[in-house]
């Protein structure tokens, strides 16, 4: 009812390429972004900033980028962690060896370093594809932590191999509370969403997705794929270069090579998985999905036994909360395998179509 | 539309229902413990856990708390898992504001790492108790952390020192070989080894294993070609029982291999079976469920049916024991702290620290408790946040651990010491901190 389109009526080309072409929508993201910008860091304790809501934005933001690279590009990558993992040693040592440079540059230059190591590791996809592109970004996954651990000029020589973060200035402001961080990693996230927003909706965007769908008719339409592919793997590693700097500096403060495994590659795979592959909502949406279910599980599922008057050991909920995981995966597997994105985007074709939905 | 109205109202009514339940008291001494008990080391949190949980209980049964305060606490699984061992450090610490979980011991390297600036913020303090930072020995530069009792490369200085009193007092001319976890853990000691080599002038040999170390062939082939004296041996998890068998499979003598106190314990030897006979490791805390203090637990706590040990045969193992002792350390402090601040009071944070930093446990108190020659003697102060630095030698007899040197070995302070006074300055450098005392 109140979900409905009628009456708007575009009258420019501009009006007709808005991001939000529903005006329902515009005000939806305007409340979304004024409660994440204004309304949270006023109520929300140091527990949401710091355990939950931070480490949810700079999850999405590397899903993000992951999901560029395979739900734009088509290319299937195991490699993230390892490109978050060179974000976060580049921005690193680019603070530490360059005297008083800015830290929002050293986060882009991380993003950089990542972006080229992405290219260097992207260049087997001209030749590959499917499962076995996989297994070769894999070796990126394994080398470049190997690569930190080996060289421990990469680390400034400490002898355990952990960096520790310098403190975080920009202009003379200190963010070093966790809101503060909140409110730096929410905007680096809105803007590179945004970015990677306009970026798929522009032809480079539809290049990539002409790849995806059929590579030998994307070139012979005219579409050079290697630039394609080779700019996939730059954009894809560079969001997750920023977001392995944002998760060293305004979320873990310090990090360590083994902190990158493929454990953490898999999760943000299963990220755009659950969230929607090829969908930027997507990655926000597998990201909640994979960060916040397991903390939610362990806040209540102790309560929930309490009432029950069974008695619930730490351990079982970690049992549990990997049963009810595994569950809900398979769940959403078979019914809604194109994730989170799709059925939100169901529920709003129904709502213009309610109340008599088909 | 019912249904889904029907459906809001009870996810509401259910999530209001099971809000977080607040369980510590306000006058209780709340204790936050982030364990793991499942995940890789999960066979090693149960048993080290196990042990802490069941102190806590034991003070609680036998003297109703410290002063009257009784003590109270909840656990949150990390899994040994950074971004999890942060989540539960932000949980726990909300759960009480006057403690704010008292003191945090997460028994994994990564997460105490993570949590250093955390700690200082939140002015909580941080028991690494023979794990973690270790420059943090300097409580100028980090006034919140506490590497507890022993650090690793005093121990692997101890192991040094025991080694070379085996050899008439001189390792010169052998061959060492060190063969390590390639992480935090195991790269730690390499500094201290490596001062050791140069003045005791043995030969020293650096093999990494990658995580998780359950392949170890080609490392210990290196091994058998080298044909070293001792292999010192820094493993953690299924590494440990990993290179037993390969040691045996090569043909090296287990009684020439000596492991830190994380590769030392039933969970390591017991898989290995017989290729673990004869193995030594350090340890900081005695094994044995006949110690004064472990028998009592087993009758207090166990008598009233309140063990955290699912398997009780357990009890008295390494781990278990230090858990035991690692308590027993913390509810001293609580102790000095009450005695400075207020008998019969609740400690916060900051006064915890200071209690840490001024913590006097000697072997008179030791005795008084039961757990005599369970834990060394421990003294802090500002200048040293080990307040130790002392192990033992144990091996394994093929059933259980046996401590071969009766005295406590002290690593060589004078040559160690400095290297984490260097390491502390870089970092206070690297991170504009102003070394100072904090009173």
């Amino acid at each position: 009812m109140l979900y409905r389109e009628a009456g708007q009526f575009k009258t420019s080309y501009l009006a007709d390429g808005q991001i939000f072409p529903i005006r329902q929508d515009r005000i939806a993201i305007a409340l979304l972004l004024a409660v994440a910008f204004v309304v949270i860091p006023l109520t929300a304790n140091e527990y949401w900033f710091s355990a939950i809501l931070t480490p949810f934005l700079v999850m999405a933001l590397a899903a993000l980028g992951l999901n560029i690279l395979t739900g734009y590009a088509g290319q299937l990558s195991l490699g993230s962690a390892a490109f978050m993992a060179v974000g976060a040693y580049a921005a690193y040592n680019f603070q530490l060896r360059i005297p008083h440079i800015p830290i929002l540059l050293s986060f882009v230059l991380g993003g950089v370093c990542a972006a080229g190591v992405g290219v260097l590791f992207g260049l087997p996809s001209l030749r590959i594809k499917g499962f076995y592109l996989a297994v070769a970004t894999l070796a990126a996954q394994f080398f470049v932590v190997w690569v930190l651990t080996k060289f421990p000029w990469l680390s400034n020589d400490s002898s355990s191999g952990v960096i520790s973060t310098q403190k975080i200035d920009i202009l003379g402001i200190s963010f070093e509370t966790p809101a503060r961080k909140y409110v730096l990693v929410l905007s680096i996230v809105s803007l590179l969403a945004l970015v990677a927003k306009n970026l798929v909706r522009s032809s480079t965007g539809r290049a990539w997705m002409a790849v995806r769908d059929m590579d030998v008719a994307a070139e012979v339409i005219g579409i050079p794929l290697m630039q394609t592919k080779l700019l996939a793997f730059a954009v894809s590693s560079f969001y997750c270069g920023v977001a392995g700097a944002l998760y060293a500096f305004c979320y873990l403060g310090s990090v360590e090579p083994d902190g990158f495994p493929l454990d953490l590659s898999l999760r943000i795979l299963f990220m755009i998985i659950i969230g929607g592959v090829g969908s930027i909502l997507g990655a926000f949406l597998g990201s909640a999905f994979i960060m916040l279910l397991p903390i939610l599980l362990d806040n209540y599922l102790p309560s929930l036994a309490a009432l029950l008057h069974l008695s619930m050991r730490s351990e079982s909920v970690s049992h549990i909360q990997t049963m009810v995981f595994g569950g809900m995966i398979i769940f959403f597997l078979i019914v809604e395998p194109h994730g989170l994105a799709r059925l939100w985007q169901i529920t709003k074709e129904k709502l213009r179509l309610w109340p008599f939905p088909h | 539309m019912k249904s889904l109205k029907r459906l809001l109202l009870s996810v509401t009514a259910a999530a209001a229902l099971f809000a977080p339940s607040y369980a510590a008291l306000a006058d209780d001494q709340f204790i936050a413990i982030p364990s793991y008990r499942v995940g890789p080391y999960g066979a090693n949190g149960q048993a080290f856990y196990g042990g802490f949980v069941d102190y806590l209980n034991y003070v609680n049964l036998k003297d109703g708390g410290v002063n009257g305060v009784k003590l109270s606490w909840e656990e949150c699984e990390t899994e040994y898992n950074n971004a999890k061992g942060v989540e539960c450090y932000e949980r726990l610490k909300a759960k009480n504001a006057v403690t704010k979980g008292t003191a945090y011991n997460v028994m994994a390297t990564g997460i105490a790492y993570a949590l250093i600036d955390k700690s200082v913020e939140d002015k909580v303090p941080l028991m690494m108790v023979g794990y973690g930072r270790t420059d943090a020995v300097d409580g100028s530069v980090f006034p919140y952390a506490f590497p507890l009792v022993t650090t690793y490369q005093m121990q692997v200085s101890a192991i040094v020192k025991y080694l070379a009193s085996k050899n008439n007092g001189s390792l010169a001319g052998k061959k060492i070989v060190y063969l390590y976890h390639d992480s935090a853990y195991g790269k730690e000691p390499l500094v201290a080894l490596e001062a050791e080599s140069a003045i005791g002038k043995f030969k020293l040999v650096e093999i990494p294993v990658a995580h998780p170390g359950n392949e170890q062939g080609a490392q210990w082939l290196r091994i058998r070609q080298e044909n070293p004296d001792y292999v010192i041996f820094w493993g953690w998890g299924v590494m440990n029982q990993t290179a037993l068998k390969a040691a045996q499979k090569v043909g090296y003598p287990r009684d020439k291999m000596i492991g830190s106190w994380w590769a030392g314990s039933e969970e390591d030897t017991i898989p290995a079976g017989d290729a673990a006979k004869g193995y030594m490791s350090a340890t900081w805390n005695v094994a044995g469920a006949n110690v004064p203090l472990i028998a009592d637990i087993e009758k207090v706590v166990y008598g009233a049916g309140k063990g955290n040990m699912q398997d009780k045969s357990k009890v008295g193992t390494v781990l278990y024991n230090r858990g035991a002792s690692v308590a027993v350390a913390m509810v001293e402090a609580i102790r000095t702290a009450q005695a400075k601040f207020g008998k019969g009071k609740v400690i916060s944070g900051e006064q915890m620290r200071w209690a840490l930093e001024n913590l006097n446990i000697n072997n008179a108190r030791l005795t008084q408790l039961g757990a005599t020659g369970l834990l060394p003697e421990i003294k802090t102060s500002c200048e040293n946040h080990e307040g130790s630095g002392m192990v033992k030698i144990q091996q394994w007899d093929g059933a259980k651990w046996n401590i071969i040197t009766p005295d406590w070995i002290e690593g060589n302070k004078a040559l160690i010491h400095p290297l984490f006074m260097a390491n502390a300055q870089k970092y206070a450098k690297e991170k504009g901190i102003t070394p100072a005392c904090m009173k």
